[in-house]
């Protein structure tokens, strides 16, 4: 099977896989925007995933897609180091052109991993979890989601370690977005410099709408940003 | 009694030799061609073309190089173009105008059935290089582009930007690399050819060295094939690479392969002038930059004084106050006149004084009027890679915008002076590119059949293919038609362990000098030697002297000479101490050569044979003969064997580009 | 005018692929800066013998930045720094100040072992090419060359590819070990003229199987080889290559 078996292949499968990634992010993000305006809103979409079937059928398969991302980063990464061999030079010096980013992408991914399981233990842990094994004696009900997020955010150890883990996810995707579409072949001279161009704008406002919510909880202005605002 | 040199031309009119050759030729069915193996040392564009297409054909091959790679040959480095007798341009180009053009610009000096047949295949080279996606210069329409060269009234030069050789070359080289996947071809990289190995009077193999490990080892075949370039590097300064070297040619000479004409050494007058004594090679200026650039010195002496002084720029000149004596002497060809005419007439304004650089040996190549004209994008489009590269060696851009005198644009000029750049000698070889030792065959640069006494530009390119692709897999089939009943020649055969103990006593005796000097050190002098006495200008007296010297020079390299390290092993300095034993030699039969022919020729030119304007005078009545010389054993002269030429389709008259 | 300049220049010894190899310094004084970086190591190299050493081993042919045999790691960087993209034998002492100090390593990469000092094999990269970089063609049988019409820009874009002199300093620079712009650029190449379209797929299929195969590593989008390819040749065409290979292996 070539997805597996070529370096393309399997470069293929960390860009397919990253790809939906960022599409399910998309998606996550704009339910969190959702709790800046509205406690009900935000609580009825909790409600609406909860633990139906479909919502856990889609989380297995996040996780797969997660999972795969991962795993061939790693594989990846091992092929690389032997490819490179055992002799390192004694002098470097790292053109301008190269971003640092697209030289630090599993550094950066294990740091997404750590504030993923925090992130998992926060929330996921409590409400689709705390739904599926049945548990009662929480502080919150599981589909309170809204009170989740201001439990965790009144927190500012957690506001800090969010707001790292939201920045390193924006330097991996930085790169991760144009390198994915090179690696699927929709890249070209002009279309190399296009893709940065979108994927940076794409990637920045995605990461806004995070560190948003997190801003906005910790500093106490939301659910009614809008209106504190005005 | 003299010996009598056969060489081979088929009977009947010059345009038919070749068809007629090949009608009637002895072919090698395709079931023997499977058990007949051919040697070709070189990867260069004919050995490399050589290799692929007798692979193809069914031969077994086993192809020698010296670099890591087949790709690193020196062929890479030809920049200009390829010539072919296409007539793409509607410019009124035939096979025999080429033919001719090739004929006049070696002064006479070729014999004609080997141009003619040059010239008739020179355009299924284009269409095979084309077929293997060679990206050759293209109009918007989508038909090939030409550009005109030196020698030549017709644009009849493809090119691909200025790295055609390059990309001839690499076409080459992927053709080679199907067959080596096809298992036709055997490769061995980092191998040198020491020495050709004669079985009852036929070659029958090699001692080749393995570079890395520092072992010989022996391989047999039933023909050999050397494709291994010119002798530039007799001279230590040439455009040549640092690794070209003439030591499988000079072992097949000292085997008995006559060396054919080697007083015919090309001269490239764009070269990059010598900026120092550190310097370790010349870079060459591709010849097409004389499409767009004008040659001149001032034509005052104050000035190129002052020039060598450094306390006046080139730019600062105006118009009327240069000389620009290409166009002056040749109105008909200008700045486009052959290679040797362009390189005299430079060292011949250098010597009157009006060189332009600090040694006083450089002359000016200037693009202001062409970029005023076409505008420096246009330039750029067409030089863009030459010019950056003049930069990086001499920290001067040529598009650079200098001065403005009575509101004309004065751009910075590139400075150039002439170098040894290609050898037309070498081993004698018959139509068939036989050398006169039977089984023995050499292509290219290497053998001396096809440019006469000087080369045109892009006509390196033309033959180094044309042998390769077209020549040499049909003419080596005439000779191994009947070589497939006999067993293969065992390696176990005295006559290999003799040539492989020769060799080994070379080394051993090399390595065993110990005395003080590097081989580079002697190189250098042996260069200046042959570039003072051997040179642009020769005299009777001078090469005399010359002689004198290098037997001098040889004695300090046999008794004085220092080889660090083992001979096991890598050994570079081992090589080069190999190599510049043969340059010795190579340098003494060109002195030898120039000596004996007493006229001025192509690249040969003595001094006392000119004309009162300083051209070449030849002597057709004594010297329209191909000089074969024939090695006598060491610390003997080599003996002189004469192949008369016969013209019939050309009437032999002095060359003139002046009208 | 040239002026002089004296640097120590600290060198890779290594004595086969298994020794472990160290640095040797030198001094070198009084070098002309109008002098190539090649040429002050052959003037280091004639002081080691003249003081009775063996000569610093490197790779070099042409000088004249088109053969790519020379492959020098110069003070961090692939052929070391000019402005734009040059070979090691194209670089210039007038790139260095008085008293620095210059660090010379071998391409260090799994996929081109060294056989002594900093001359590397780089056989790997012609395994490569015989698995698929050619077009098959019989000598002799190609129609007339202006059979086939090719547009202008892309005979330009392909002769922009096949610029690639196969010096290896893609893989030397690229952290991954990584020969993808080297095999890109010969399958873009190709893939760009109607002559080599015949053939792509299969030839993208087999020139990539051959660099797995061989060790090298997977390509990260780093970057890093297009900034020291000294023949400029771009990441597009690693694209190309993907493309290529991933439609390839989909029509399977």
């Amino acid at each position: 099977m070539w997805l597996t078996n070529s370096s393309i292949g399997r470069k293929v499968m960390m860009s397919v896989t990253g790809l939906a990634l960022i599409l399910f992010l998309t998606f996550h993000g704009s339910m969190n925007v959702v709790a800046l305006f509205s406690k009900d809103a935000y609580n009825m979409i909790c409600e609406l995933l909860g633990a139906n079937w479909y919502a856990v059928v889609a989380t297995l398969g996040l996780a797969a897609l997660a999972l795969l991302h991962i795993v061939y980063a790693f594989i990846l990464t091992w092929q690389n180091r032997k490819a490179r061999g055992n002799s390192s030079y004694a002098v470097t010096d790292k053109p301008e052109k190269v971003e640092w980013a697209s030289q630090n992408m599993l550094v950066l991914g294990i740091i997404i991993l750590l504030g993923l399981c925090l992130h998992l233990f926060n929330f996921w842990y409590n409400m689709m979890f705390a739904e599926l094994m049945g548990w009662e004696n929480l502080t919150h009900s599981p589909s309170d989601g809204f009170a989740w997020i201001v439990e965790t955010f009144s927190n500012p150890c957690f506001v800090v370690l969010y707001v790292i883990w939201i920045c390193a996810i924006w330097f991996h995707l930085t790169h991760g977005f144009w390198s994915a579409m090179q690696t699927l072949g929709w890249s070209g001279k002009l279309w190399l410099n296009r893709w940065k161009c979108i994927g940076f704008i794409y990637v920045t406002l995605l990461m806004l709408m995070f560190l948003v919510v997190v801003l906005a909880f910790a500093f106490k202005c939301a659910p009614s940003l809008c209106c504190a605002g005005a | 009694m003299a010996k009598v040199i056969d060489s081979k031309i088929p009977a009947g009119p010059v345009p038919e030799k070749w068809k007629e050759y090949k009608a009637h030729q002895r072919l090698v069915n395709p079931k023997n061609k499977l058990k007949l193996d051919v040697i070709v040392v070189g990867t260069g564009l004919a050995g490399a073309s050589a290799a692929a297409s007798l692979g193809e054909m069914g031969f077994n091959v086993y192809n020698f190089c010296i670099q890591d790679s087949p790709r690193r040959a020196h062929s890479i480095a030809a920049q200009g173009g390829i010539n072919a007798a296409k007539n793409y341009q509607n410019d009124g180009d035939s096979v025999y105008r080429l033919f001719y053009d090739t004929v006049k610009g070696g002064d006479y000096r070729a014999r004609e059935a080997n141009v003619y047949r040059l010239a008739e295949v020179s355009n299924n080279i284009i269409d095979q290089c084309v077929a293997q996606g060679v990206p050759f210069a293209r109009e918007y329409g989508g038909m090939l582009a030409n550009r005109s060269f030196g020698g030549a009234q017709v644009s009849r030069t493809f090119y691909a930007k200025g790295q055609t050789g390059q990309q001839l070359l690499l076409g080459a080289y992927s053709s080679l690399s199907a067959q080596v996947k096809a298992g036709k071809v055997k490769l061995f990289t980092r191998y040198e050819m020491e020495d050709v190995v004669i079985v009852n009077g036929r070659a029958r193999g090699i001692i080749a060295k393995n570079l890395v490990t520092g072992k010989l080892e022996r391989f047999t075949a039933n023909a050999v094939v050397i494709a291994t370039g010119g002798y530039g590097n007799a001279y230590f300064l040439s455009t040549n690479a640092m690794g070209c070297n003439c030591t499988a040619a000079i072992q097949c000479y000292r085997k008995g392969a006559y060396m054919a004409n080697p007083a015919y050494v090309q001269i490239h007058p764009t070269c990059i002038p010598v900026h120092g004594d550190k310097q370790s090679k010349l870079t060459l200026m591709s010849e097409s930059l004389r499409n767009d650039g004008r040659i001149w010195v001032p034509k005052k002496l104050e000035d190129a004084k002052k020039l060598q002084e450094g306390t006046l720029q080139g730019w600062e000149i105006p118009e009327e106050d240069r000389d620009y004596y290409l166009e002056r002497r040749y109105p008909a060809f200008g700045n486009l006149v052959p290679r040797d005419v362009a390189s005299r007439a430079a060292k011949e304004r250098c010597d009157k004084g009006f060189g332009v650089n600090n040694t006083g040996l450089a002359v000016f190549l200037d693009f202001s009027e062409s970029i005023n004209r076409l505008g420096l994008d246009a330039m750029k489009q067409r030089y863009g890679n030459l010019f950056d590269m003049y930069e990086e060696i001499t920290d001067v851009y040529p598009g650079d915008l200098a001065n403005e005198i009575n509101g004309v644009k004065y751009y910075k000029p590139m400075m150039i002076y002439p170098a040894i750049h290609y050898t037309m000698g070498g081993v004698w070889v018959d139509y068939e590119l036989q050398t006169s030792i039977p089984g023995l065959f050499a292509i290219g640069e290497c053998n001396f059949s096809d440019h006469g006494a000087n080369r045109l530009g892009a006509s390196a390119l033309m033959q180094g293919l044309a042998d390769g692709y077209f020549v040499l897999p049909y003419t080596i089939q005439n000779y191994l038609a009947d070589q497939a009943i006999w067993p293969k020649v065992s390696t176990d055969l005295p006559e290999f362990a003799e040539a492989e103990k020769a060799v080994e006593a070379e080394i051993d005796r090399l390595m065993n000098i110990k005395g003080k000097r590097s081989v580079d050190s002697i190189h250098k002098e042996l260069g200046h030697i042959m570039w003072e006495y051997v040179g642009m200008g020769r005299t009777a007296e001078g090469l005399k002297t010359g002689i004198q010297k290098m037997k001098e020079l040889q004695k300090e390299f046999d008794t004085n000479l220092f080889v660090p390290g083992t001979k096991e092993g890598l050994n570079v300095e081992l090589d080069k101490a190999i190599h510049l034993r043969d340059f010795f030699t190579m340098g003494e039969l060109v002195a030898h050569d120039a000596l004996s022919r007493n006229e001025s020729c192509g690249g040969h030119f003595r001094e006392e044979y000119q004309t009162e304007e300083g051209e070449a005078k030849r002597d057709d009545e004594n010297f329209f003969y191909v000089g074969c010389w024939e090695y006598q054993g060491k610390d003997k002269d080599p003996e002189l064997i004469k192949e008369p030429l016969e013209y019939e389709a050309i009437k032999v008259q002095t060359r003139n580009y002046k009208n | 005018m040239a002026k002089n300049i004296s640097v120590t220049i600290k060198f890779w010894k290594q004595n086969g692929p298994k020794d472990k190899g160290h640095f040797d310094t030198h001094e070198l004084k009084n070098v002309p800066d109008d002098t190539s970086f090649l040429e002050a190591l052959d003037i280091m190299n004639e002081e080691l013998i003249a003081a009775g050493k063996e000569p610093f081993v490197f790779d070099h042919d042409c000088r004249e930045g088109i053969c790519g045999m020379c492959s020098l790691y110069i003070n961090g960087t692939p052929h070391g720094k000019t402005e734009r993209g040059a070979t090691t034998c194209q670089l210039y002492m007038r790139r260095f100040k008085d008293g620095d100090t210059i660090t010379v390593e071998p391409w260090r990469s799994a996929g081109f072992p060294v056989i002594k000092d900093c001359m590397v094999d780089r056989g790997a990269f012609d395994k490569i090419i015989q698995a698929g970089g050619y077009t098959t063609i019989r000598t002799g049988q190609a129609q007339d060359a202006n059979a086939i019409l090719i547009p202008k820009e892309d005979a330009d874009e392909a002769m922009d590819c096949a610029s690639c002199i196969g010096c290896g300093a893609c893989v030397a620079a690229c952290k991954n070990g990584s020969a993808m712009l080297f095999v890109s650029s010969k399958v873009s190449q190709l893939a760009l003229l109607p002559q080599g379209r015949v053939e792509a797929a299969r030839r993208a299929k087999a020139m990539v199987a051959k660099m797995d195969e061989l060790g090298f590593g997977n390509c990260t989008n780093t970057r890093a080889c297009e900034a020291v390819c000294p023949k400029c040749e771009t990441i597009a065409n690693i694209a190309r290559l993907n493309r290529e290979f991933i439609c390839a292996k989909l029509s399977d």
